[in-house]
C-alpha cells in the first residue's frame, strides 16, 4: 500500500455517520471516496456548497458546480448552496464537526504550517486559516518525513504558521498523535512500525499513551 | 425604471486609474467575464482588485494582469497564474493575501456599513503582523478592516429589469457580498426577465444593491479542473 493510501485508510476512520466534514485540497479530498456508503455525511466546500457528491459523469459536468479545489463535482440529496460569507460563518461559528487538512509541518504544541515556503512563490492560504479556528475538530494528515528525510513533526514549526495550537490529531504514515493539555501524545503506530522508528523520525517531544495500539489497515 | 444597459463599456466610463474594484467569482467559476473584458478594453491602470483569486494567465482577471492594469491585489489564493508570479517578483504588483473567510467577511462588512470586526483567523501567523488584537473571553482575536470599492462586478444567472439577482449553484460564491460593497455595482447575467417574474422568495441579491444589469450571451465558463467518473451501466 502506498504511503498516501495508508494515511487515507487510517484517516477515514475519523469520519462518523452524521458528521459535517470539510476535507482540504489534495490528499484529504481523496478521503471522500473511502467514506462508507451507508453513512450520511455532509461534505462542506468553502466556495459555497454543503453536500458535495461524486465527480460528475461526462454528461453531468457543470461549470457552475465545483468544489474548493476547483474540480467539477455533483451534489447529494439534501445539499445546499450559499455565498462565501455564509460559508465561513458556518466554519467560524463552529458548525463544522471535523476538518481534515494537509500539512507541511506540525509542532508538538499543535501548531500547523501548510501554506507558505519562504523563498518560493506564495500562493495563498485560501480557507485553511479560517478552518483551523472554526471547525470543532482539526485533524492533519501528512507524510511523517519530508522527501529530504527530515521530520515534519517538529518541536517548533520552521515555516510560517497557518494556526497556533489548532491541531487536535495528527495522522501520518507512521503514527497517530493527539494534542492535549499534557502535550503531544503518541496513541497509535502504523502496522509494522515500531515505537523506536517513530522516535527516530520525530523531532517533536511526545508522550506515549498507556494504551498505545497498532491499527491494522483493512 | 430599467437598469438594463446595452454596453458595459458605458457603465464603467467613470472608472479611473487607481480605483478599487471588487470582482465576484471563485477560480473561474461565476466570474463576470464581460465586465473584466470591458475593463481590459478601457485600459485604466493602477487598479486595486479585490477578488478571491486572480484568474489564469489568459482568462478572467489574468487579462488585466496581462495588460499590467493591476497595481495591488487582495486575494486568498493566487497560485494558478504565472504572470502574477512574474509581476510580483518584478515589484510591478503588490499582493495582500487574506484568509478566504476573512476576505468574505471584510467585503460583507464593507457592504453592511461595519468598519471592522474581530476574528480568531490568522492569530499567531504572518497575517497578524501590524494588526490590533483583542481578547474576548480569554481568546485572542485580530481586528480586520472592511473593504469597499468604486465598482463591484458580479455575475448572476438571472436578473429582472429592476436589478434583482438570482445566482446558480456554486457560481454564487463571492458574488452576493461583492454586489453589496461597490459604489456602482454592475451585474452581468445570462437571462433577464420582467419585473414581477422572479418570486420574491427566490431572490438572492435585492435590487437595491445593483445599479446596472447587462445580459451576456455565449458565456465561456471555462472549467479549471474537469474531473469526471465513468458512467456505470445498468
Amino acid at each position: 500500500m502506498s504511503t498516501r493510501s495508508l494515511i487515507i485508510k487510517r484517516a477515514v476512520k475519523e469520519i462518523q455517520d452524521g458528521m459535517v466534514v470539510n476535507l482540504g485540497i489534495g490528499m484529504p479530498t481523496l478521503l471522500a471516496n473511502e467514506i462508507p456508503s451507508h453513512y450520511q455525511v455532509l461534505l462542506q466546500s468553502e466556495n459555497g456548497l454543503l453536500g458535495i457528491g461524486a465527480y460528475p459523469t461526462e454528461a453531468e459536468v457543470d461549470p457552475d458546480l465545483i468544489n474548493a479545489g476547483k474540480e467539477t463535482v455533483t451534489t447529494v440529496n439534501g445539499a445546499s448552496f450559499f455565498d462565501s460569507a455564509e460559508s465561513f460563518a458556518m466554519i467560524r461559528g463552529g458548525h463544522i464537526d471535523l476538518a481534515i487538512l494537509g500539512g507541511m509541518e506540525v509542532s508538538e504544541t499543535g501548531d500547523l504550517a501548510n501554506w507558505m515556503i519562504p523563498g518560493k512563490m506564495v500562493k495563498g492560504m485560501g480557507g485553511a486559516m479560517d478552518l483551523v479556528h472554526g471547525a470543532k475538530r482539526v485533524i492533519v494528515v501528512m507524510e511523517h518525513v519530508s522527501k529530504k528525510g527530515e521530520s515534519k513533526v517538529k518541536r517548533k514549526c520552521t515555516l510560517p504558521l497557518t494556526g497556533q495550537g489548532v491541531v487536535h490529531r495528527l495522522i501520518t504514515d507512521l503514527a497517530v498523535f493527539d494534542f492535549t493539555e499534557k502535550g503531544m501524545i503518541l496513541i497509535e503506530t502504523a502496522p509494522g512500525i515500531t515505537l523506536e522508528e517513530v522516535r527516530s523520525k520525530t523531532e517533536a517531544n511526545f508522550l506515549v499513551s498507556e494504551n498505545l495500539t497498532t491499527k491494522e489497515g483493512e | 425604471m430599467s437598469k438594463v444597459i446595452e454596453s458595459i463599456d458605458q457603465a464603467i466610463e467613470g472608472l479611473k486609474n487607481g480605483d478599487t474594484i471588487l470582482v465576484g467569482g471563485f477560480g473561474l467559476c461565476g466570474i463576470p467575464e464581460f465586465a473584466i473584458q470591458a475593463i481590459a478594453r478601457r485600459g485604466v491602470t493602477d487598479l486595486t482588485v479585490v477578488s478571491n483569486n486572480c484568474g489564469v494567465d489568459d482568462w478572467g482577471l489574468g487579462l488585466l494582469l496581462q495588460n499590467k492594469q493591476i497595481k495591488r491585489m487582495i486575494a486568498s489564493y493566487v497560485g494558478e497564474n504565472k504572470i502574477f508570479e512574474q509581476q510580483l517578483l518584478n515589484g510591478e504588483l503588490e499582493v495582500e493575501l487574506t484568509p478566504q473567510g476573512t476576505l468574505a467577511e471584510r467585503i460583507r462588512a464593507g457592504g453592511a456599513g461595519i468598519p471592522s470586526f474581530y476574528t480568531a483567523t490568522g492569530v499567531g501567523t504572518p497575517i497578524a503582523e501590524g494588526k490590533e488584537t483583542k481578547v474576548f473571553d480569554g481568546k485572542t482575536y485580530l481586528e480586520e478592516r472592511a473593504i469597499t470599492g468604486e465598482y463591484a462586478l458580479v455575475k448572476a444567472w438571472k436578473a429582472d429589469t429592476l436589478g434583482n439577482l438570482v445566482y446558480r449553484k456554486t457560481a454564487r460564491n463571492f458574488n452576493p457580498i461583492v454586489a453589496t460593497a461597490g459604489k456602482i455595482t454592475i451585474a452581468e447575467v445570462e437571462e433577464i426577465v420582467e419585473v414581477g417574474q422572479l418570486d420574491p422568495d427566490e431572490i438572492h441579491t435585492p435590487a437595491v444593491y445593483v445599479q446596472h444589469v447587462y445580459v451576456g450571451s455565449n458565456y465561456v465558463k471555462r472549467i479549471e479542473r474537469k474531473v469526471t467518473r465513468q458512467e456505470v451501466n445498468g
